[in-house]
Order: C-alpha cells, then structure tokens, then sequence
C-alpha cells in the first residue's frame, strides 16, 4: 500500500531576507497536504542543492526578492542538472521582472509567481505538475 | 528487483542519491520498499542509533548540530532523521527541524533527512526504522533521530534507539509533566539544555530526584548533563556519555533490551503483514464489504468475524 | 439642556434610529458585508457619536499639541511651524551613484537624507565576500569601507543636511563613518544630524537582518544611544521600528504594540548600563508603516504618541517633556503595491501619505509606483515626492493641527488601540519581557498567523485588492522603465577593496581589529574603538568579523 505525498523545498537563495512570502506559501502547502521543508533563510545555491537531493523532494520553490535571482538561480540550475536532479518540478517566486521569466524559463524553472499570486494558484500548479514517477 | 538492487548497490558504496531514494521508497511504502530493506538488512548494525527527544523549544536542533560538528571533529560520519508531526487536519507537515543544521548540509560526511510522522502513533514515522537501516549500510558511523517527546505517547523512539537522550530546558516543558509523560522512563541520558537560564540547577536537582526514586533499569544510572547548546557548552560531555552508553550497551545486560528491540520489531512485522495478507484476501474475494455489513447489522461482533475468517484462511492453507 | 443631559439624549436617539430608521433602510439595501472590522481585527460600527466617546477626556486624553499626551502632536504648532521632512530612502549601485541619486532627489525638493544599503553592507560582509555574490549594489548602495563612505557624500556638506541610515547590525560602524566623514569636512560632532535605525529587536522577528544574538546585539544598540548621548547631541540613535513588524504581516495593532515594546525594552537597557532617562529619552525616535485604512492608521499613530508618553511617565519616570515626545518617521507600506496596473500605487501612497500627515509624523517617505518590480527609477522616485509636496502645499491639510481630532471614530478608535496595545505590552511583561518573548516565539507567531490570515482573506475574495482579485486585466499595462542595477558594480567594488588593501597601512588596521576584540571581551562601550577601526581604513567585514568571532551569530527561530 503506498503512501505518496508531495515533498517540496522552499528556499531562500542569498541575503534576501523577505520571507513572509515564502513562509506564507508554505504554510498554504502544508495545509493542502503536501510536507513541505523550508530551508531558513541565507541559502548558497550549493546547500539549496544539497539539501534537494538528501531530502529526495518533489519539487523545489525559490522565493526572492533582492533582485539577485540572475545569478543565483541559473547556478542553482546548473548544479542541479550536475547532480541529476532533472525531475524535479522548480518554480519562483518575489520580485522578478517581466523581462526575466523568459530567461529563467529557459533554464528549467517552470512558473515564476509574482506578487498578488492567490495561494491556490501555486498549490494547484504543484499538484497539476509534480512528477511523482518511482 | 532491479530498482532495488541498483540502488542498494549504488547505496552500499555511499552513493548519497541513492540514499536518498531509498529513504524515499520506504516512506512511500512502494512496491521496491520491502526488497530494498531485505537486501540492505545483512549490512547493517554497524552504526550508533542514538535518540534525541523532547518538548518543543528545548533546543533539539541546536544541539544535535553542536553534536554532529564534535563527531566530525573526532572523523565520524553522521546520518541525521528529524521527525516532526503530521497535521491530522490536512494530512501535510512542516518539516523545520533541518534549518539549525543546515551549515552542515554540504558535508559530505553527514546526511540530514526530515521525515514526517504520516500519523503513526508514538512520535516517529512508519519508515524512521528502515531509514536508519539505510543511513547504517550506506556507512555512516552515528545516526541520530531527533523526534518531538511532547506527550505521553511519543516514546516509540525507544524501539528504534537504544540509546535515548532526553533534552529538558528550564521553563520549556514542566518537569512535573515529564513524569506523567513517561519520558522520564525512556531517558538514558537527560540533558537539561538552555543551562544559562534562571533553574538550570534546580532542574539538575529534580531530574536527579525522580531518576532516584523511579525503577532503575539495570546497573545504568542515567546521568544528567547540562548543555547551553547555541555556544556550544556540555557538548563534549554529552558525547563522553553516549560513548559511554554505548559501551554499557556491549554488556550482556543490555544486549538483552537489543533482543527485545528486535523482537518486537518482528511480531509488528508479522501483525502488519498478516493483517496486510488477510485483508487483501478479503478484499479480493469481495468479501470485506459483506462482512462489515454484517458487523453494521450485529450479526456478529468483530472477535468472532476476525476468528471465522482466520480459520477459514488458516484451513484452506493447508489444504494446500 | 446640560452637556450631560445632551449626551444622554444622543444615547437615546441613537437606539432609536438603529431600531427603526436603520432596520427599515436595510430591508430595501443590505449592507455590502455581513461584518465590518479593520486590520487589527477591531469591528468598525456603523456610526460613531458622542456616545461612544463619553468617557474620554478632552483634557486628561486628548490635550494640546506639544504638551502631555501628546495626542495630537509633539511639536506646539506642527506644520504651520515646519512641514514634516520629505526624506526619500535611497541607495543603489555604487557610492557614486547614489551620491548622484541623493543630490537629483535634494535639487527635486526632499528635504532630508536616507540611505540604502545594499544586503551585503547590512549583513557586514565586503563587496567581495563569496557571500554577496550577485548582491553587490542590488538593493541599496555597497559600502565596504570608510572610502566608500566619502564617495557617497562627496559635495554634500553634513552641517546643512540630515541623514537617516537604515542600518541595524552595523550601525555602530556606519555611524562612525559618518562622523568620521563630518569630522574631514569641518564638522563637530555637535553639529551632525541624524538618525541610525540600530533598531536590533526587531530583526529577530521581522526584518530578519541581525549578525550577533540577541543580548549582544542590544549592548551594540546601547553603547551607540551611551555614546550619542555624550557627543552627538543632535544625532537619534535608535529609530525604534514597526514598519518592518507591519510588512512582516503584523496588523496594525500588533505593529503599535510590538514596537512600543521594543521602546521599552531600549530604555530599560540604557538605563541599566546607568544612563538617566532624561538624558537619552529626547532623542529615541520611532518609525512606522502607513498602510491603507486611512483612519485605522491615523488613529494609530495618535495612540502611539499618547501611550509612548504615558508609559515614559508612568513606568520610567521621566521627568523632562522631551523624554515623553514620541518622534516619528512613517514609510508609506511596501507590500501593499501591486506589480498589476502599477500606476494605481500611486494613489495608495497618496491615501498612506495623508494618514501619516494627518497622525502627525515628522518625517515621510513615500514609496515609488514601480516598487513591486525593481527599485524606483528616478522619474518614479519624483512622482513619489511630488505626492508629499502637493499634500503639503495644496491640500490645506497641514494648515490647521490633527484636524481628524474631535473625530468620534478617531477617537474611539485611538483608545481602542491604545488600550488592548496595552494588553499586549501586559502580556509580555507576564512572560518575562523581550527577550523570553523572542525565544518562545511570541512575536513570531503572532505576525506568521496575521500574515496568514491576511493572504486567506485575500485568496477568498474576502479583502478586495484591486487589480490583484477584482477589476484585474487581461494585457500588462504599458511596460514602466524600470531601474536595473549594473552587473559590473560588483567587479567595480571588488577591484575598488583590492586597491585599498593595497593601500592602507596594514599595521595600523592590524592593530585596531586587534584592540577591537579585547576591548569586545571587556565588554566595553565599543563605539571610540570602531571609530579608531574605519579611520584606519579597516573594511566592514574585517570589523564585523572580529565580532562575529566575539559574540557569535544568530539563527533564526522560524515560525509559519
């Protein structure tokens, strides 16, 4: 009899240190079902990585609001296409121009939610989306 | 059987990917689970399993990190499980405990996996069990098991680890309240944490108190340690003690409470099982939704219907 | 017919008209909500009339502006004396930039200085540490050093301006660039004036900015209020904040509340240390959020002023009339722009702009239009400030003092808030004061439900935010300019750092960072220290590093 539920990760990426989004959104998570680890804030993109493989998650959501999210996001990608971690269903959210979510999609993250996202709409876009292939 | 080999094998070599999938195939129960854990179980009982329990706020996480920097210091590898409760409510779980660790995420000599209770009973999860067998062959030498100890019935910790460290901290979590709670009897070891505070010795004092007047288990006496784990303070103490336990442990006295640990392990896998076996039987025969219409109705009480239908299994196997 | 008896009749007719005339309008015309309350969770009546302020006393509770409570004003004659200072926060890029960025906004009419530093400044981390990788001049200036520091005030004198630093876990090191940047100019000590937001307790629930613990982190704030009290006579050495609580997820109440406690507990530790209250009180200043109930916020900003002298009367005995003067600095509300239809943030800074002028603030910053998307470009930044001065010089509301005063809403609503702020001050004294609050979680749990319920509100149709959940559109508006920040800044900077290490005298540095650690362990005043520090052209990261290594950092306790 499996027991399936949907991990997912929410990070901080940098010194951005605005976390009522992130933590507002997990909340949101945890009470649709899903367990959700949070990473605390100050994250390099290796630990973000890191932490992806050991905790085998589902799905990945990076929260920022520095502006900083050019570089960190594609290194955080990239080191995620190193160790293999391609299934993993990555989306975004903070500020993020409009003129950098083509750019971002392009390297794998597949949503990028801006401010006034209703809660619902990231939970429905997880569920609709995860793979859960074992 | 190639899933689970692979990654036993990819496993058994350290393969932290691995690991990771494999942990994930036993909380999720899948169809690899069980073959993953037979082929893993000759390969393990070489790691310390060393239970961390107590009240929230105490300062668990601080301190196994404190904990697991001192282990690396001293060149051991750690594996980590941090359980928190699953919301009966919504069925998802915050999984915070992994923040106060997370320097040591890229460590490649330590693993750190959150787990969620998934609403088993007595403080841990279904897979916490199987998880430590994973971390044990995939070759780390300490594993510790961080689990919320907040009420009377979260000691199943004791099943897992045979060595319980009990975390306390002045005005978080009466002590009083330990008592009732049952912790007092599942502690091999109490460290009363957040020692810079006002009755930090006072706690020294009562722990001290009702260890004594409690009933011993064997010649081990539980000692106390205080710890202020955000600067670091008792921890080399606290890792003397569980050396010490561990050593305690090698006694034929202690091997005794091994044996149990593995017993019971063994008559809940033969209840799941069974339970497991006869239910499906039911199921596909069609004959589950009968009977519990026939429950609804009276026409027989549940000993009696559980006593037909194992006799009725236990028969047309040996026909057979 | 006597006041009294007046009043009774009020009572009486009111009753009278919720029993017939109102019921009888409502049967044709429901009303647009079942419940009507504001952020702080407090119902809003239908109306408000003498009989809901009965037992307010003009005199005991509402006063004179500049005299005790000072409900509706600390200063005598307010606006008609000085309109409240237009200080805009900025900062971005490099020293340059924002040395071109602050002399664009005082030509354009801003009236005060506030500077933005980037994160890794905040945080105490060079231009080159492997931690700003990406963060360098991203979200305020980079200032690694004092060279950084005479670059952004380069052709601009310290005598003839203010400046407030939005600056917590280094403070005492930007400040003594400050000075230190005076000092070169010309400039005594006495002369330079300011404000530092070294406003530590908050960080660890709200802002999340803090490096060292908790109790080290508040002997830093009280040797910089120990050390303005002696020299810096004009200089406000804490900006006691809740606009942080606020954006946090805090409601307004909790907002009033959580900073008035953090009030408290500087004062406490500055008169530990041995300081007279008298001494140091006039100079503590407070900085709030203006969010979008116009009046829950006005009233909001009156009770402050009122419980904030209360409570330096009653609970510390302060004696001289500043010391009960709460002085404010209101930014208007980041987090209620919206990235859709942004034209439309202008009109909400202008309603969070005219709550704050009419609570009294003495200094206003008014958010840009586009700041839900990047940093305010300038065209941006000018509309923002023009908001400020056509309130101040078309709208008459500063010709006349707390003009909403008398308001029976207002009022009401200000002892609303001033009284179960109270109760939330009593209840955190109950479990042992700031300290024990922060362990346990106390502050943080109460904005992670606000924060919460908020979003709920929102995600069910039960808040209206415009553009956001009704009256959306289909295209994006015509794309804004917005301000990117130049990647080569952070090459710029990090070259900028080698140089100076090249240049400087190693020796003098080595031995100020070494004084500095043993003066840390004696736990002296460390102020004089890290001046001695950045006059020796020491970075920001070596000074912050040898206290890290002193009072170690800080994890956070998270609560969702």
């Amino acid at each position: 009899m499996t027991e399936k539920k949907i991990r997912i990760l929410v990070a901080k990426p940098g010194l951005d240190s605005h976390d009522r989004g992130a933590k507002v959104v997990a909340r949101a998570l945890r009470d649709s079902g899903m367990e959700v680890i949070y990473t605390g804030l100050r994250q390099t993109p290796e630990q973000i990585v890191e932490t992806v493989l050991q905790e085998d998650v589902d799905v990945l959501g990076l929260s920022i609001l520095s502006g900083a999210h050019m570089t960190h996001f594609p290194k955080i990608m990239n080191l995620m296409k190193q160790k293999d971690l391609k299934d993993v269903l990555v989306f975004a959210g903070g500020i993020i121009p409009e003129e950098d979510i083509e750019p971002l999609q392009k390297l794998g993250i597949r949503e990028i939610f801006g401010p006034g996202t209703p809660t619902e709409t990231v939970i429905d876009f997880v569920k609709k989306n995860v793979q859960k292939s074992r | 059987m190639a899933v689970a080999s692979q990654i036993v094998t990819s496993l058994l070599q350290g393969n932290r990917r691995a690991v990771a999938k494999a942990i994930t195939h036993v909380e999720d129960r899948t169809s690899e689970a069980e073959k993953i854990t037979a082929l893993l179980y000759p390969h393990t009982g070489k790691a310390q399993v060393i239970g961390i329990t107590g009240s929230g706020g105490v300062g668990k996480s601080t301190l196994i990190e404190k904990l697991v920097r001192e282990l690396r210091r001293g060149g051991k590898t750690v594996g980590v499980i941090a359980v928190d409760p699953t919301s009966p409510f919504s069925g998802g779980a915050f999984l915070g405990d992994r923040i106060r660790m997370q320097d040591l995420s890229t460590d490649e000599g330590v693993f750190i996996r959150s787990m969620a209770t998934r609403n088993n009973p007595g403080g841990l999860a279904r897979a916490t069990m199987d998880t430590v067998r994973i971390l044990d062959a995939s070759g780390k030498d300490i594993i510790l098991i961080e689990t919320v100890g907040a009420g009377q019935s979260e000691v199943d910790i004791i099943k897992i680890a045979p060595t319980v460290v009990v975390v306390l901290a002045p005005g978080f979590g009466d002590a009083i309240q330990a008592i009732k709670a049952g912790i007092m009897e599942i502690g091999d070891i109490f460290v009363i944490n957040k020692s810079d505070r006002e009755g930090a010795d006072k706690a020294v004092i009562n722990i001290r108190a009702m260890l004594q007047l409690g009933t011993q288990r064997g010649k081990w006496m539980p000692p106390i340690v205080k710890t202020t784990a955000t600067t670091g303070a008792g921890v080399s103490e606290l890792l003397e003690k569980i050396g010490e336990h561990r050593e305690y442990l090698s006694t034929g006295e202690a091997s005794q409470r091994q044996r149990r640990i593995v017993r019971e392990e063994f008559e809940e896998a033969i209840k799941r099982k069974t339970a497991e076996h006869i239910l499906n039987a039911l199921q596909k025969e069609g004959e589950l939704d009968n009977l519990i219409s026939k429950l609804l109705a009276k026409e027989i009480d549940p000993m009696s219907a559980a006593e037909e239908v194992l006799n009725r299994i236990l028969t047309r196997s040996k026909r057979r | 017919m006597t006041a009294q008896e007046e009043r009774d009749k009020v009572i009486k007719e009111q009753e009278r008209w919720g029993e017939t005339t109102v019921p009888s309008w409502l049967k044709r015309h429901p009303e647009r909500k079942k419940k009507f309350h504001n952020t702080s969770e407090l119902p809003i009546r239908r109306l408000y009339t003498p009989a809901d302020t009965k037992n307010i006393s003009y005199l005991r509770d509402i006063g004179f502006p500049g005299e005790s409570p000072f409900t509706r004003g600390v200063h005598a004659t307010m606006y008609r004396g000085r309109l409240w200072t237009m200080r805009q926060f900025s900062g971005f890029g490099t020293a340059e930039q924002t040395n071109k960025r602050f002399k664009y906004l005082l030509k354009e009419g801003e009236t005060g200085l506030s500077i933005a530093f980037d994160y890794p400044t905040i945080m105490g981390y060079d231009s080159d540490d492997p931690m700003s990788i990406g963060e360098v001049g991203r979200c305020g200036v980079a200032i690694a050093s004092l060279k950084d520091f005479e670059t952004l005030f380069d052709g601009i004198p310290l005598d003839k301006v203010t400046t407030s630093m939005t600056i917590n876990g280094p403070a005492a090191m930007l400040l003594a660039m400050y000075i230190t940047v005076g000092d070169k100019q010309g400039v005594p000590y006495a002369v330079l004036g300011g404000t530092t937001q070294n406003d530590l307790l908050k960080e660890f629930f709200a802002q999340k900015l803090c490096i060292f613990p908790p109790r080290p982190s508040v002997k830093l704030v009280t040797d910089i209020v120990e050390f303005c009290t002696s020299n810096l006579p004009r200089w406000n050495p804490i900006s006691v904040s809740g606009y942080h609580i606020r954006e946090a997820g805090s409601n307004a109440l909790q907002e009033l509340a959580f900073t008035i406690y953090d009030g408290i507990s500087y004062v406490e530790a500055a008169l530990e240390r041995g300081l007279e209250v008298d001494e140091f009180a006039p100079r503590l200043s407070f900085f709030f959020a203006s969010h979008n109930d116009l009046f829950e916020e006005i009233a909001k900003f009156r009770a402050a002023r009122r419980l904030w002298a209360r409570l330096m009367k009653d609970r510390f005995h302060a004696r001289k009339a500043r010391s009960m003067w709460m002085r404010m600095h209101v930014q208007t509300s980041g987090c209620t722009l919206t990235a859709n239809q942004p034209l439309n943030n202008i009109i909400r800074v202008t309603i969070q702009s005219l709550a704050a002028i009419l609570g009294g603030t003495q200094s206003l910053h008014t958010n840009s239009h586009d700041e839900a998307l990047c940093l305010p470009s300038e065209k941006a930044v000018r509309i923002a400030l023009r908001i400020q001065q056509i309130l101040a010089h078309e709208s008459g509301v500063p010709n006349t003092i707390d003009p909403a005063g008398g308001s029976y809403y207002v009022e009401t609503l200000t002892n609303q808030l001033e009284e179960k702020a109270m109760d939330y001050i009593d209840k955190i004294d109950s479990m042992g004061g700031v300290y024990e609050a922060i362990e346990r979680g106390f502050f943080q749990k109460e904005i992670a439900d606000s924060a919460y319920k908020y979003q709920k509100e929102i995600d069910g149709n039960e808040r209206t935010l415009v553009s956001v959940n009704k009256y959306c559109i289909e295209e994006p508006e015509c794309p804004i300019e917005l301000l990117r920040v130049d990647p080569a800044v952070e090459e710029q900077q990090i070259s900028r750092l080698e140089k100076l290490r090249r240049a400087r005298n190693k020796t003098k540095v080595k031995q100020a960072l070494s004084k500095l650690h043993d003066e840390a362990d004696k736990n002296s005043n460390l102020m004089p220290t890290i001046i001695e520090t950045v006059k020796a052209y020491a970075t920001l990261g070596e000074i912050c590093s040898v206290l890290r290594g002193v009072y170690g950092e800080y994890k956070e306790l998270i609560v969702i």
